[in-house]
């Protein structure tokens, strides 16, 4: 599913005392099946994108294509629904939304208000909960007697269950541990894989960035600064700067590495492997001259 | 939706009002509503609307903003307005329509109320518009420190003041951010029946009250790690100061009572 | 010779400890953290670091073993007194904000502690000034940044002047701005006074900043040694659900492309010296 920002500005309070301009006249095409990542800092304006891209805010000017319903300001338009069952969103720390009993009803809540019957939401709760790598007996137990890396799956689970199609991460791993953060991404990039998702990560995280996204999107102050692939984006590192935003590590490194060689790497390194990778076979070949 | 409200806001500044004791302020709205009781002709009560201007002057806040945020409270003072203009059956009757009879008393009850109710309420507007809500606590805790002879905890009251006062912007924050955690999942809050609303709201206060509940236990751990056992042995960071202007706007509004006794019949 | 600050001997404790079924969340744990040190307690979601942190000022008391606080055991007696030198910083940057305003949330443990008047103002100047917060004195907290409010809780911590600042969890739900801003002022503080940190983390590179780092594993403590020692560690701690540092984790990978190291290097300064030296310098 395409997503497509026309010029869309957005305003906090509008026309009163206290109004707050959060974005100016953003301009983003979401590909179907991309991994879109958007990176700024805190207060550039990326968790208020993230919330009009299924319609949770409308935006004050412009306009928002999500796949074939357009939201505009001012329109009502009954087609939200339809573009909340498409579009799932991981809230920073979702763990915060769950309520129900069990763990069972709160992974069936979301399908079944989008009018899932009540076995087929079950169904899918049960296999969530395994591809989450909780065990079994999770699914009968409450949401609150978990530990905190368990409520997370859950309430990640809960919005897998509505099988969108378009998947928004916010941060999702916030807070985690290291092995907890790296299952939960890698789990996400499978997904996103296996049944050919659309998924936007917002994040302060460079290296996910590099590692996961093919295009990313640069938020500062309200707008939308910089957009392209990850090789785009990280190629201006003087750009980056004007953003207070850094390279991933493993390109700050392969620089280094590259000012002591004197000679270049044929591509920007994205990750830890693809460095070693390439620094290998840089190295054979000098070798064999 | 309460982004608009002004009630109960602060708005910073440096008037003569702003810069008064909150002790003083308090005891001036207090006193006031007494005095406005004084009050019961037209020109005790034209007194009493002139002084409020001049304090609305005195505290540079912009009008339209009081105006604007005192429209919640102009429903119930035209209701009360109605309700004496319609019930009260003395004096000559100076309009008829039916079954509709309005007597002169009446009328005159009706705008007296009003007025009587528009002061007050732009005073009190005044007074929370223009001290700090950190103030108005530890003027009110100094101010009933007497009680404690009574066994009223003081302290205790105000410290719970203080701290509601600072946790709502951050639970009115997470409402937002878990009411829409729940839109997102196909909750709907704001059509159907009032059943469905109701069913509806149940994802959203849960895990609000779990959130409270463990701010509450984060909270109380981090102040008894940081030395808090009551009010006994504490010093106090916030000192307030009675100077001579906060005597003299005391001292006005005394005036002002005695005036009003004079002119009232 | 070193002056011991908190020793831990034999400690175990149990939240439920009717329960037979319920593993110890510290099991016979040992350690000493001397004076000046920065001490950093490391492990996974669940590896019993931050009971460890609550054991350290008397919000538990373990259930074997003792616990010692400048050399004295830590009881209901000692609590006030030990609590009074030892500043805490938990993880939610919202929670522990008590004050109404940043200076009011700094003297508020100057408060509990009876500090007179003009002392607190002069502290909370001087705290604010420390951590580079002076300019928010009035700011309200839902103005605040996360790194901005957990500077304002360690400059409540200073404020006490204390021996100790433990670190609970402290960054770990900051964005990477708010975690830079926390931990150099950490070290700044340590490079003009004596303070004694402890910091409870699973980020790597706040470890890398400790003196020492003690492992802890489903709450038994793992490993302890300098930084370097146990990142030596490699795949073990892999093993244990942590991160290895960012030179490690390339001198690794490179190695199995066949490329020949002195060593698995800590710090990308050696691994690129390391480079240069087997690969070019011929």
């Amino acid at each position: 599913m395409d997503i497509t920002l026309q010029q869309v500005s957005y305003a906090y309070a509008k026309n009163t005392p206290f109004e707050k301009r959060a974005l100016y006249d953003v301009d983003l095409h979401i590909p179907s099946g991309s991994y879109q990542a958007i990176i700024g800092h805190t207060g550039s304006g990326k968790s208020t994108v993230l919330q009009h891209l299924n319609a949770l805010l409308k935006p004050t000017e412009g306009s928002i294509k999500i796949g074939d319903v357009e939201v505009k300001a001012e329109k009502k338009s009954k087609q939200l629904r339809k573009v909340r069952q498409k579009v799932g969103i991981v809230f920073q720390f979702p763990e915060h939304q769950l309520f129900d009993e069990t763990v069972l009803k709160d992974i069936m809540f979301g399908p079944m208000n989008f009018g899932v019957s009540e076995e087929e939401a079950k169904r899918r709760a049960i296999d969530l909960v395994k591809l989450l790598g909780l065990p079994d007996e999770v699914l009968e137990k409450s949401p609150f007697d978990l530990s905190g890396g368990q409520m997370r799956r859950v309430a990640i689970a809960g919005v897998l269950a509505m099988n969108p199609e378009v998947l928004v991460l916010d941060e999702p791993t916030a807070g985690l541990d290291p092995r907890g953060r790296k299952e939960i991404m890698d789990l996400f990039y499978h997904l996103h894989k296996e049944k050919g998702l659309t998924t936007v990560l917002v994040t302060h995280s460079m290296e996910d960035a590099a590692r996961y996204a093919d295009r990313i999107a640069i938020m500062h102050d309200g707008k939308c600064v910089l957009a392209g692939t990850p090789q785009e984006i990280f190629s201006d590192e003087v750009r980056l700067m004007d953003y207070r935003l850094e390279l991933p590590q493993s390109i700050k490194f392969q620089k280094k590495v590259e000012q002591m060689m004197e000679k270049k790497l044929p591509v920007l390194c994205l990750t830890e492997e693809m460095l070693a990778e390439e620094l290998a076979q840089f190295l054979k070949k000098e070798r064999e001259l | 939706m309460l982004e608009k409200m002004i009630f109960g806001r602060f708005i910073p500044g440096d008037s003569f009002i702003h810069r008064l004791d909150a002790r003083a302020k308090l005891i001036f709205v207090f006193l006031f509503i007494a005095v406005v009781f004084i009050a019961n002709n037209w020109i005790t009560y034209a007194i009493l609307v002139l002084f409020t201007f001049l304090i609305i002057r005195m505290s540079r806040i912009r009008l339209y903003f009081l105006v604007n945020g005192l429209k919640p409270v102009v429903i119930l003072i035209i209701f009360t307005f109605l309700l004496h203009l319609f019930f009260t059956r003395e004096g000559a009757i100076i309009f008829e329509w039916k079954f509709l009879r309005i007597y002169e008393e009446g009328l005159r009850q009706g705008i007296f109320i009003s007025i009587r109710f528009f002061v007050l309420v732009i005073l009190t507007s005044i007074l929370t518009l223009t001290t700090t809500p950190i103030s108005i606590t530890d003027a009110l805790e100094t101010l009933l420190n007497p009680l404690k002879k009574w066994k009223l905890p003081v302290h205790e009251l105000a410290l719970m003041m203080s701290i509601s006062l600072r946790f709502i912007p951050t639970l009115m924050d997470e409402t937002d951010k878990i009411m829409k955690a729940q839109m997102a999942r196909g909750s709907d809050m704001t059509t159907g029946s009032m059943k469905e609303r109701m069913n509806a709201i149940v994802p959203l206060l849960i895990p609000l009250f779990v959130s409270a509940f463990k701010r509450a236990e984060d909270l109380a751990t981090a102040m008894e790690v940081r030395g808090y056992k009551g009010g006994e042995g504490r010093t106090r960071y916030r000192k307030l100061e009675w100077a001579t202007k906060d005597t003299v706007i005391i001292v006005i509004l005394l005036i002002l009572a005695i005036i009003l006794v004079y002119f009232r019949s | 010779m070193k002056r011991e600050i908190i020793s831990l001997q034999e400690v175990t404790f149990t939240y439920a400890e009717e329960d037979k079924s319920m593993r110890p969340a510290v099991n016979n744990v040992s350690y000493t953290v001397y004076e000046g040190e920065w001490v950093a307690i490391v492990g996974h979601n669940g590896s019993g670091k931050s009971t460890l942190a609550r054991l350290m000022n008397g919000l538990l008391f373990p259930q074997t073993g003792k616990v010692r606080v400048f050399g004295e055991p830590l009881d209901e007696q000692s609590l006030w007194d030990t609590r009074s030198q030892m500043g805490m910083v938990f993880q939610n940057p919202d929670n522990q904000f008590v004050g109404a305003t940043v200076q009011d949330d700094v003297a508020f443990a100057l408060e509990n502690n009876g500090v007179p008047f003009e002392e607190m103002v002069e502290r909370v100047k001087r705290s604010l000034l420390k951590v580079k917060m002076s300019d928010f004195m009035n700011s309200e907290p839902h103005h605040l940044s996360g790194g901005q409010k957990q500077r304002v809780a360690i400059a409540g911590a200073i404020a006490l002047q204390p021996k100790i600042l433990l670190l609970d969890e402290a960054t770990s739900m900051l964005d990477p701005q708010g975690r830079d801003e926390v931990l150099s002022t950490v070290q700044q503080l340590r490079a003009e006074t004596d303070l004694t940190v402890i910091s409870i983390t699973h980020d790597l590179e706040e470890a890398l900043l400790a003196d020492r780092v003690i492992m802890m594993n489903q709450g038994n403590k793992y490993a302890e040694g300098k930084p370097e020692e146990i990142f030596q560690r490699g795949q073990e701690l892999v093993d244990l659900g942590l991160d290895l540092p960012f030179a490690m984790n390339v001198s690794r990978l490179l190695k199995k492309q066949g490329v020949t190291l002195v060593a698995e290097h800590m710090s990308e300064e050696e691994l690129v010296n390391d480079l240069w030296t087997s690969h070019f310098n011929k």
